[in-house]
């Protein structure tokens, strides 16, 4: 491994890296060595121990449970399985994608200057800074039923009488999707606002005093400069959400009759209300085949951006 | 203009709808009304006095949440930030390894390890423990920690570190005088976030606690959906106070989270 590469690796010029710092055999340079080799090893110690016991065991043990080829064929032959399967990809695909781009647009609003924007920010973070228990419960007790709290205002507002949400599974998927863009969304309205604040500002006023449109400011000038960042963005959301748990269990809770569990909901539904643990770490495993190239082409994307945002 | 009205109804009627639930009265959610037809405070009341029977533990289940946030919050920067230290101040040749390790820790679902986490637990003797959900949670946080330590601490310059060595520090010392006082910024930062997820989880908490002694207010949260007759207005305002902590920090520190989400992490 290069240097060049070790340092990309690290995301940090290591010190031993620096030619005025003679490295020694051990790979400390001079001045740490012996005793405090025994330092750097000593502090460490804390983070391996967490690492080894409460990260690659239970990793290996997931393996290990979730290895056996039967628990697959047994996963694909189960019409649930497969129809949790298309759920996720739903859920996921529509999810990320519809957010990430509101979000995106809507970072544009929020930098303007205008006092009743800022205020409205203020607002607007709300659904992020609840936690996701009480967030989601909201969100299904508005639906639920006939008289749930939406109901009540359509009828009331509009004399229109709701649907039962929870009956019909376009609707109660799209209201586990609509729930996770809610909550979230302001999160990543925040991260692309930093990112826009971050170009500089001698930029635009080239733009300007070329004579660029607004339009063609976003084309040519904001949207190149964030291209990497609206990717890494999507692709870190990505992995996130096909691993939610919280928002289908709380908001749907599968319903109806269990067609809109996701892989995350089917895996515990498996391990713990069917009481086949095995088959629940097969079935959220059985994401990996997607989870893993997301996560290595987000890894390489964020080293070479070096993750500043 | 539009676009701010339709954002505000947005975002706002969930939490409206919590708010209405917990006013009023005579807890049946069915009513149908958009407006508490005889609101009253008589639901945070009972919580206080903890008088009603899913809530008679609340207070100490609001203490073990803050327990699970204030260990999770202390260890995530202690490990973390002696690890970073180790890895990038000490030029440990194959410290990289290590980092990126951590940064795929990063990338596992919660949700996906929980099966064989919830094993393991019982393996080390800590079912029904607070103590194994605060290692769940402090497993999730340090990767994040590494990756904003080592980030910031690009900004302290090493020759200050080399200038204390020379005076006879040792690197216990540097770790304790140098690199922790200058790096309290991101050690702020990354606390926060750790309280935060600790406060926000549901799952590890759900799967590892069972008795109510050992049960936080997110899991007695869920407890209410066991009965049929559960008064959701109690429910409902027991999310709210539930809420109203990290509310309060989001708020509080809200130029600093925006600021800790720029200086190089996500999330």
């Amino acid at each position: 491994m290069s240097s060049t590469q070790q340092t990309l690796a690290a995301g940090r010029p290591m010190a031993a890296n620096r030619p005025w710092r003679p490295v020694w055999p051990g790979g400390l340079p001079i001045g740490w060595r012996g005793s405090e080799f025994c330092w750097a090893i000593a502090f460490l110690v804390p983070y391996l121990a967490v690492f080894l016991a409460f990260v690659v065991y239970p990793v290996a043990f997931g393996l290990w449970m979730g290895g056996k080829p039967e628990l697959y064929a047994e996963l694909a032959a189960d019409p649930l399985y497969v129809h949790t399967v298309v759920n996720t990809l739903l859920f996921v695909g529509i999810g990320v994608n519809v957010k990430m781009f509101l979000a995106f647009l809507l970072s544009g609003y929020f930098t303007s200057r205008s006092r009743w924007i800022r205020a409205l920010l203020v607002l607007y973070m709300l659904p992020w800074a609840l936690p996701a228990i009480p967030a989601f419960l909201a969100v299904h007790w508005m639906l639920v039923g006939k008289w749930g709290f939406l109901n009540s205002l359509l009828e009331t507002v509009f004399g229109i009488e709701g649907p039962i949400w929870f009956n019909s599974y376009w609707l109660a998927l799209g209201a586990n999707i609509l729930a996770y863009i809610w909550k979230w969304m302001p999160f990543w309205t925040l991260i692309f606002m930093a990112g826009r604040m971050a170009i500089p500002r001698d930029i635009y006023e080239a733009a300007d005093v070329d004579g660029a449109t607004p339009v063609r400011r976003f084309v040519y000038v904001t949207f190149p400069l964030l291209a990497g960042l609206y990717l890494i963005c999507t692709l870190l959301s990505t992995v996130w959400m096909i691993g939610d748990f919280t928002t289908v269990y709380f908001v749907s809770g599968g319903a109806p009759a269990l067609t809109t569990e996701v892989l995350a909901t089917l895996g515990m539904h498996e391990a713990f209300d069917s009481g086949n643990p095995p088959l629940g770490v097969a079935a959220v495993m059985s994401a990996l085949p997607l989870l893993i190239p997301l996560t290595i082409v987000l890894m390489r994307k964020v080293h070479v951006s070096g993750v500043q945002l | 203009m539009t676009v701010g009205v339709a954002l505000v109804i947005w975002t706002v009627m969930p939490i409206y709808n919590m708010v209405l639930i917990a006013l009023d009265s005579d807890a049946d959610e069915y009513s149908g009304n958009i407006w508490p037809p005889d609101p009253s405070f008589e639901s945070f009341q009972v919580i206080w006095t903890q008088g009603y029977w899913y809530l008679e533990n609340f207070w100490h289940q609001f203490g073990n949440s803050i327990f699970i946030g204030l260990m999770t919050m202390g260890l995530t920067v202690l490990i973390g930030s002696l690890a970073s230290f180790a890895l990038s101040r000490m030029g440990l040749r194959r410290g990289w390894l290590l980092s990126n390790a951590a940064l795929l820790t990063y990338a596992i679902p919660s949700s996906f390890l929980a099966i064989p986490f919830v094993h393991i637990a019982h393996r080390y003797g800590l079912s029904d423990s607070l103590w194994a959900v605060i290692a769940a949670q402090v497993m999730f946080a340090t990767p994040y920690a590494i990756l904003i330590f080592q980030q910031y601490g690009k900004l302290i310059p090493l020759e200050l570190d080399d200038a204390a060595r020379v005076d006879g520090a040792s690197p216990l010392q540097v770790y304790l005088r140098i690199y922790i006082p200058l790096a309290a910024p991101a050690l702020a930062a990354v606390g926060t976030y750790a309280l935060l997820l600790a406060w926000n989880e549901y799952l590890y908490q759900f799967l590892l606690l069972s008795s109510t002694k050992s049960m936080t207010v997110a899991v007695a949260l869920d407890q209410f959906f066991d009965s049929d007759e559960a008064p959701w207005n109690y429910m409902m305002s027991t999310a709210i106070v539930y809420s109203l902590p990290p509310i309060a920090i989001y708020y509080a520190l809200r130029r600093y989270m925006v600021a800790g989400l720029t200086m190089g992490g996500i999330k």
